[in-house]
């Protein structure tokens, strides 16, 4: 409990507490070891449902009493299904376990907790300091995380309340009510904090303009529509911690003056929808959601929407109107939301993330906030890290962290000794940023400023093997087909954005295409009504001013330099590297492409080949004779003799 | 009343009157598709409209803008007209061109800007996408023609917020988007026979009541 809140004691609140630490200590103290296992979507979806029935089945085979407690996700995707086991008898301290399948699940069950034998070799490391066993804290990938809203998730079980509670959550309610909405405005607006919902407008004055509205009813939305193909930190966050989510959104309502509020959840995400609907009935049992909040005579209802999931619902008017039961379609602002939002009322629409930064707030202070991060963007910033890189997952950093940090020490860089070639950032609005850029400190400005975007926070690395071509054209190929229809220059723009593209990508563009391509983002970024249509085009935009050579290459030379699209790449065999009398590639072409040559190697039908790979991957790697190449003819045309073609017929 | 300068013309109007209507009012004519008269927030879907103003960054749709006392607009800028070649070169590069057989024939929004942009009636900088579907004869009463349609919205805004009936909505997303019925002829209502109203507003003629083809 921290010093601030004790002052603020509030009788309803403290006996909540009072309950929840002495439920917290009673599973402490319990005897028996504890299993801590990872069941957000990302663990479930890598078998942490399965893991957890062959813990259950085997402890209760071996007679071992121990606990299972599940939690969130802690952010660590290449580690699921992640467990830590916290054996104290065994004398080590908790570890952490990753990618632990049944079959590990019940080794451990069998060695450590019933024989005392942790398995080293599967371990990745402790979550305590100690002797034995290096701490994860010793890696930078846990080192230099901060977590301020991800503190939480991956310990406490995102469908207990109690956890929450046990855990210093809700704390900051008992004293919010003592001080006046103006005050928790002021507080935040001190905090500098700006939404994480992409554009990172100053949350403090959102929330001022909303209460100077002198109106009866108000309304806080909660935007949880989370639409980027590759972000996932909204989702994992209500998986996890929903309640530093609700925690948020009443104090927002609280400053703002609204007693109703929203969460709009896309209806792909199902577990985050049950488990926000089940965490906002808890929060109302125990009063702190609902009438007459801990005796602050302030009252707060809080819904679920299910949005039915267009990227463009996420756009705060597209995302009002499809509450109402339109089509989710933008209109223009001004007026904005906080002047005539939901049902024409003022309403504040935050991100998760940016509501899930209140709650630390206003506990440690604005001060304690502002020293987080940079001057004009404090605080963390969540990213979803994807693509080549050793270990992915969702990081929460202190902005100003340079790229190169972020994908180099904390994410330990590029797999298999590849080039970086350049980095995504801010999915289908952001922009793909080379290596000169690496030293980019990561905040809202200066990724604007690089022709990026914060955006909603996904982050794709790409290596040496990348086509900048082909990402553009995979970005507007869903904004194409996620652009609401309403406006000309995102309607038709972007599709004939996407034709070009395509068009380049197989080879068949020219000069006139690059100057089209240039002049028409231009256009459709000056032109368009919304968000969706402005940003846009950024994909080509950034790739054409940064890899302008990729581009040439496909138009001039016809040549793919990530040799990533089909239509200009070859595959052959290289008749030294070719073992006499293999056969490792020719049954897994799928189309018979590959035949023996007259001296018993192998050759590539190239006018049957279908560019799969199939045959680079079943080449043994002691062979290793298979090569790609770009432009295709580079490929030697080998003949398939006579009497091979006469077999296979 | 507010005094603005459009174009070097010295305006008067009532303040807060759309910038649009007062241009268009003081025949200032600006190309515009998918504004009427009397809307209270137009949808400024069609991109066509804009004029720059002094004190803004930005060319931005007059439809969306409200006058004020000295306002300073622009109507013919470099910026201002490249941004309304390219929006309606990107509408005909998806518009059946084949004036000589349309009804809407010299009546038509789309020769009226071609004429005033001095721009050729077909797309050259973009290749032209129809669809598939010449016609779509699923309403009773009307029939929609996907190629001619410039997406204005027009008779979905008329027949919402005028006739107060929802039969008209834009279906489908993205590149793909039309006008549709909501598929069902058994709930429209007899009404829907004798208004027209949606046909009326329709800039380009691609919403016909049946009988008139
Ligand atoms: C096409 C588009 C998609 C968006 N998607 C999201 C989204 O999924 N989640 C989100 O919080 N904001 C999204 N936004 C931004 C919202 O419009 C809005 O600015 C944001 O929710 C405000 O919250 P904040 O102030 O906390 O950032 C999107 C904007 C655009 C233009
Ligand atoms: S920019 Fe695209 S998504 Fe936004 S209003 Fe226009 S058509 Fe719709
Ligand atoms: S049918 Fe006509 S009025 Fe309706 S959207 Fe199309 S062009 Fe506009
Ligand atoms: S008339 Fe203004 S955008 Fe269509």
């Amino acid at each position: 409990m921290s010093p601030a809140n004790k002052e603020h004691a509030n009788p309803r609140f403290d006996e909540i507490r009072e309950k929840a630490e002495t439920r917290k200590r009673a599973f402490k103290e319990a005897p028996g070891p504890k299993i801590h296992i990872g069941m957000a979507t990302c663990g479930i979806a890598s078998g942490a449902l399965e893991t957890k029935d062959a813990f259950e089945q085997m402890l209760a085979q071996l007679g071992i009493d121990a606990q299972i407690h599940t939690v969130g996700c802690i952010g660590h995707c290449y580690a699921e299904p992640f467990v830590i086991i916290d054996h104290p008898e065994s004398g080590f301290p908790p570890i952490f376990y990753p990618e632990v399948t049944p079959g590990k699940a019940n080794m451990l069950t069998k060695l450590f907790l019933a024989e005392g034998d942790p398995r080293f070799e599967h371990i990745l490391g402790a979550t305590e300091k100690n002797e034995m066993i290096p701490w994860v804290m010793e890696f930078a990938r846990f080192s230099q995380e901060k977590r301020v809203v991800m503190e939480k998730c991956g310990h406490i079980d995102p469908e207990d309340i109690y956890d929450y509670i046990a855990a210093d959550g809700y704390s900051t309610l008992a004293g919010m009510f003592q001080r006046t909405p103006q005050e928790i405005i002021r507080e935040i607006k001190n905090s500098g904090l700006r939404g994480r919902g992409g554009a990172g407008f100053p949350t403090g004055p959102k929330w001022e303009l909303a209460a100077n509205e002198a109106r009866d009813t108000k309304l806080v939305i909660c935007n949880a529509d989370e639409g980027d193909p590759g972000a996932y930190m909204d989702r994992t966050i209500l998986e996890s911690n929903p309640h530093q989510v609700l925690e948020g959104i009443i104090a927002c309502a609280y400053a703002i003056g609204a007693h109703k509020a929203v969460v709009y959840v896309r209806a792909e995400y199902p577990l985050a929808v049950r488990i926000i609907t089940g965490a906002i009935q808890q929060a109302k049992q125990l009063g702190l959601v609902g009438k007459d909040i801990l005796g602050s005579s302030f009252d707060l209802d809080i819904e679920v929407f299910q949005g039915s999931g267009a990227f463009v619902c996420g756009e705060e008017t597209a995302l009002i109107r499809s509450i109402e039961g339109f089509r989710g379609m933008p209109r223009h602002r001004p007026p904005y939301p906080v002047q005539s939002g939901l049902w024409g009322k003022p309403t504040v629409i935050n991100n998760v993330k940016t509501l899930a930064s209140i709650a630390p707030i206003l506990k440690n202070g604005a001060a304690w906030y502002r020293k987080i991060g940079t001057e004009n963007s404090p605080g963390t910033a969540i990213f979803s890290v994807v693509g080549d890189v050793v270990h992915p997952g969702l990081i929460e950093i202190p902005m100003g962290v340079t790229l190169r940090t972020l994908i180099f020490d904390i994410c330990g860089g590029i797999p298999k000794k590849k080039k970086f070639k350049a980095v995504q950032i801010g999915g289908p609005s952001g922009g793909c940023l080379p290596e000169d850029f690496l030293d980019t400190p990561i905040d809202f400005d200066s990724l604007t400023q690089a022709g990026a975007m914060m955006g909603s926070g996904g982050m794709v690395v790409m290596d040496e093997d990348t086509c900048t071509v082909d990402i553009s054209r995979y970005f507007l190929d869903f904004t194409q087909k996620e652009s609401c229809g309403e406006c000309t220059f995102c309607r038709i723009g972007t599709f004939h954005l996407l034709t070009i593209l395509e068009r380049i990508t197989e080879g068949e563009g020219n000069e006139a295409d690059l100057k089209t391509l240039e002049q028409l983002s231009e256009d459709i970024k000056n032109g368009s009504l919304c968000g969706l249509g402005k940003t846009a085009p950024n994909p080509v935009l950034t790739s054409l001013r940064y890899f302008k050579d990729d581009y040439d290459a496909h138009v001039e030379e016809k040549r793919c330099p990530g040799m990533m699209c089909r239509p200009l790449v070859a595959y052959y065999i290289d008749l030294e590297k070719c073992a006499r009398g293999c056969d490792a590639c020719v049954g897994c072409c799928p189309v018979e492409a590959v035949f023996t040559t007259s001296n018993r190697k192998k050759g590539i039908d190239q006018s049957l080949c279908v560019k799969c790979g199939e045959c680079m991957v079943a080449c043994p790697p002691e062979y290793d004779a298979v090569r790609k190449v770009s432009p295709p003819q580079l490929a030697p045309i080998v003949e398939r003799p006579q009497q091979t073609v006469k077999e296979h017929k | 009343m507010v005094t603005l300068l459009i174009d070097d013309k010295k305006i008067d109007v009532k303040e807060g009157t759309n910038l649009l209507r007062a241009c268009l009012e003081n025949d200032i004519y600006i190309p515009n598709l998918c504004y009427i008269k009397g809307m209270q927030n137009p949808p400024a879907s069609c991109r066509l409209c804009f004029v720059e103003i002094e004190g803004e960054d930005h060319p931005i749709a007059s439809c969306t803008v409200r006058v004020r006392d000295d306002m300073l607009v622009h109507t013919d800028t470099p910026r201002v007209r490249r941004l309304q070649k390219t929006a309606l070169q990107l509408l005909l590069s998806v518009h059946d061109v084949d004036c000589k057989n349309c009804p809407a024939n010299r009546k038509c929004g789309l020769q009226d800007m071609a004429r005033f942009l001095k721009t050729a009636l077909k797309s050259n900088r973009f290749d032209l996408f129809l669809k598939k579907n010449q016609v779509d004869q699923s309403h009773p009463f009307l029939d929609y023609y996907p190629n001619r349609c410039v997406l204005c919205g027009r008779c979905v805004y008329v027949c919402r917020d005028q006739q107060k009936l929802t039969e008209l909505t834009f279906a489908q997303r993205g590149f793909n988007t039309v006008i549709g019925f909501f598929g069902n002829s058994q709930t429209i209502p007899p009404s829907c026979d004798r208004c027209r109203a949606c046909a009326e507003v329709c800039p380009v003629a691609a919403l016909l009541p049946k009988r008139e083809i």
